[in-house]
């Protein structure tokens, strides 16, 4: 057990429940369904119903009442074993809910985070566009104001739960004309029937009847990916989308600088599961290099082994700490955004360094499905991409250190 | 309906022992302690009876050092209403002083029902159930793996050998739960910050000494890898033999 400074009793039982359910209810199913590209619906009903998807957010709007390091722990204690499981909450609670829980009205709140909060619905985001990626800025979806609702047409992709989630929040452009580009942009509330109605409301999840669905938002094409196989990644598609006016989630031109706020938490969350994912490649490591015998012994027992999985450890122990004092510093209302952006940067690129040596340390073994560590390594590449690729938080963290200067050209 | 069960605070099933330097006792540091699993049933099978109830309390109750405060705050967190700690600096391995503890407390309950764990994971005493049920003159049976309680009757199932044995009791009563009884629910989240609010009292006893002392205690000798005789009816004969010389079991 760690004893580390960010952490209380609460915490820990935390982890023990999430780390039991993975364990029992995760692993035995883990494989198939990222051969499968199977979505885990009954694991998600049961993770609902444990709380796991609304751990931050009060009890009187369907969470678990806990805090945002209790959300991280269940990200991390997931992605040991699963990274599917772990994006399907960390993208349901910081990309799809905590938008309503931040800028949302009471109303919006009330109407929205309860059947997000207890798992009933998932949810998502989307801003992601064809030329908008990097340049989160540059969205092309546009919004006209037509009497009581606003008309919304445009394309979002990668957009995580597209398929199976019901409730998004998206952002378009309100004012084409804005002088700074940024500040015309505006973000909304859009919903949609799930992709698997029929397995949803068999299983009792995923499906609200009586929530009234936005005309013109559909699920486009589902990727077909590297890793994160059994996470739902599609084209969400706006075509003449009628959104009421209610359905406007915080002020006009302002959705800008409100995804950048809550991408920068979804980035401590992909820290987490990026963290949770080097350790489980080490414990994998732990057990093989125990079992394997080479040249008559165990290969745990040559130095060349301690060397890697020392090395492995350490930057382990460096992650774990950039993102717990990220998620504290953003628990006390502190400024993070730089260190949320350090957090991810490195933690994604240690899990992408501990997978490949714990292929390396699996041989030929490690190459096949027959081994976790084959899907880790590939679960591994896109935290360095999604919510901001490497090169993005390096920007962010450059732009904290230099200020204005970024920007000079020098001309 | 008002049930105690008692739980215990023991090493995690994979946690890898290690002696501690006196040659008594484990050497706990480092070591994950649960909820024994046994007693996870217990639990299970108490927080189910209440709910189809609709009414009653659950009263967890643990015999251990103040580190088993986080253990009951486990089944609290799991839905039971309350908490007793029996502080006792060294609970030991003897099972009678630690059931004449239990039953002197679980005696002045009223409780009626008593549940416990068949056995507890560290010692494997199987005993302390039992023991309870007969320093209250209880009724008790050990090891159901079913239960049915209806208008202050119970019937509980046990697995003996080459079949199913079906008691029928009066409450109160003291049963031990037995794998197989039910699948023991995870906490949800919300349930650790409602834990903390339940009471969870604190009382301080003493063990009386007992008649059992430690005098060492060894790790089992490392199990030899198995061996392939062959394959077939061709092996028959080498396996009857290396049954009869080797293994010694025929
Ligand atoms: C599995 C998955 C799930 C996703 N889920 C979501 C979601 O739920 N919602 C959502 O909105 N989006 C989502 N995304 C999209 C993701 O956020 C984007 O893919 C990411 O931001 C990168 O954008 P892009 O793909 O357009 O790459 P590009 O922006 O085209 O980048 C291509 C390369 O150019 C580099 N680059 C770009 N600009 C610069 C620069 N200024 N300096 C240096 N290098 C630069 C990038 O770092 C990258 O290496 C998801 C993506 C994936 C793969």
């Amino acid at each position: 057990m760690y004893d580390i400074p960010y952490l209380t009793e609460e915490h820990h039982q935390v982890r023990e429940i999430v780390r039991d359910f993975a364990e029992r209810e995760v692993r035995p199913i883990a494989r198939d369904h990222d051969l499968e590209a199977k979505f885990p619906w009954e694991n998600v009903k049961k993770m609902g119903e444990l709380g796991f998807m609304g751990a931050p957010w009060p009890a009187r709007l369907g969470g678990a009442e806990m805090d945002y390091l209790s959300y991280i722990i269940v990200v991390e204690e997931l992605a040991k074993v699963d990274a599917s499981h772990a994006i399907t909450v960390s993208a349901h609670t910081t990309l799809g809910t905590s938008p309503i829980m931040e800028f949302g009205s009471e109303e919006q709140q009330k109407r929205y985070v309860p059947l997000l909060a207890s798992g009933q619905v998932l949810g998502g985001f989307g801003l992601t566009e064809a030329d908008a990626g990097s340049d989160a800025g540059g969205t092309k979806t546009v919004a006209v104001e037509k009497g009581d609702h606003y008309v919304i047409n445009g394309a979002k992709i990668f957009i995580t739960h597209a398929g199976v989630g019901e409730i998004f929040v998206i952002t378009a452009r309100t004012d084409p004309k804005a002088k700074q580009r940024n500040r015309g942009i505006t973000s909304f509330i859009v919903t949609k029937d799930t992709v698997d109605l029929e397995a949803c409301q068999q299983l009792g999840v995923g499906h609200v009847p009586d929530l009234p669905k936005t005309p013109g938002v559909r699920a486009g094409k589902k990727e077909d990916k590297l890793g994160w196989r059994a996470s739902d990644t599609r084209e969400l598609i706006l075509e003449d989308a009628e959104v009421p006016k209610e359905n406007r989630l915080g002020e006009l031109g302002k959705g800008f600088v409100n995804f950048l706020k809550t991408l920068d938490d979804g980035r401590i969350g992909v820290g987490a599961l990026s963290l949770g994912l080097a350790e489980g490649a080490l414990n994998e490591c732990l057990s093989y290099t125990a079992e394997r015998k080479q040249f008559g012994r165990y290969i745990a027992s040559f130095q060349g082994v301690h060397f890697a999985l020392a090395d492995i450890a350490t930057e382990i122990e460096a992650a774990r700490h950039l993102v717990y004092y990220a998620a504290w510093l953003r628990q006390h209302d502190k400024p993070y955004k730089t260190e949320a952006a350090m957090a991810k940067l490195f933690a994604s690129e240690v899990a992408m360094r501990a997978t490949t040596k714990a292929v390396q340390l699996h041989g030929g073994y490690g190459y096949t499905t027959d081994y976790p560590v084959e899907r880790m390594i590939r679960d591994a590449k896109v935290g360095e991409i999604g919510e901001g690729t490497s090169e993005i938080q390096r920007i962010v963290i450059a732009r904290a250190l230099l200020g204005d200067l970024v920007n000079v050209t020098g001309d | 309906m008002k049930i105690a069960v008692c739980i215990k605070r023991v090493p995690d099933s994979e946690a890898r022992i290690k002696i501690g330097s006196d040659g008594k006792e484990i050497d706990g540091s480092g070591v994950k302690f649960v909820l024994n699993p046994y007693d996870e049933y217990a639990v299970e099978e108490a927080l189910k009876l209440k709910g189809a109830a609709g009414a009653g309390e659950v009263v967890a109750v643990s015999l251990g050092t103040d580190a088993a405060q986080e253990t009951i705050r486990t089944a609290l967190a799991m839905g039971a209403d309350r908490g007793i700690l029996l502080k006792a600096d060294n609970a030991g391995v003897d099972p009678l002083p630690a059931a004449r503890v239990l039953a002197a407390e679980l005696g002045e309950g009223g409780y009626d029902l008593i549940l416990l764990g068949k056995l507890a994971i560290d010692d494997y005493s199987q005993a302390v159930g039992t023991m309870v049920a007969e320093l209250l003159n209880l009724p008790c049976v050990s090891a159901i793996t079913h239960l049915d309680i209806t208008d202050g009757k119970g019937k509980a199932e046990r697995e003996i050998e080459g079949g199913v044995e079906v008691v029928e009791f009066e409450l109160p009563a003291v049963l031990t739960a037995e794998k197989g009884l039910n699948e023991p629910r995870y906490p949800a989240l919300r349930g650790i910050m409602l834990a903390k609010k339940k009471p969870l009292e604190v009382k301080d006893v003493t063990l009386d000494p007992g008649g059992l002392e430690v005098l060492k205690l060894a790790l089992p000798a490392e199990r030899k890898a198995g061996r392939i005789v062959g394959e077939g009816p061709e092996a028959v004969p080498a396996l009857l033999d290396a049954l009869r010389n080797e293994a010694k079991v025929l």
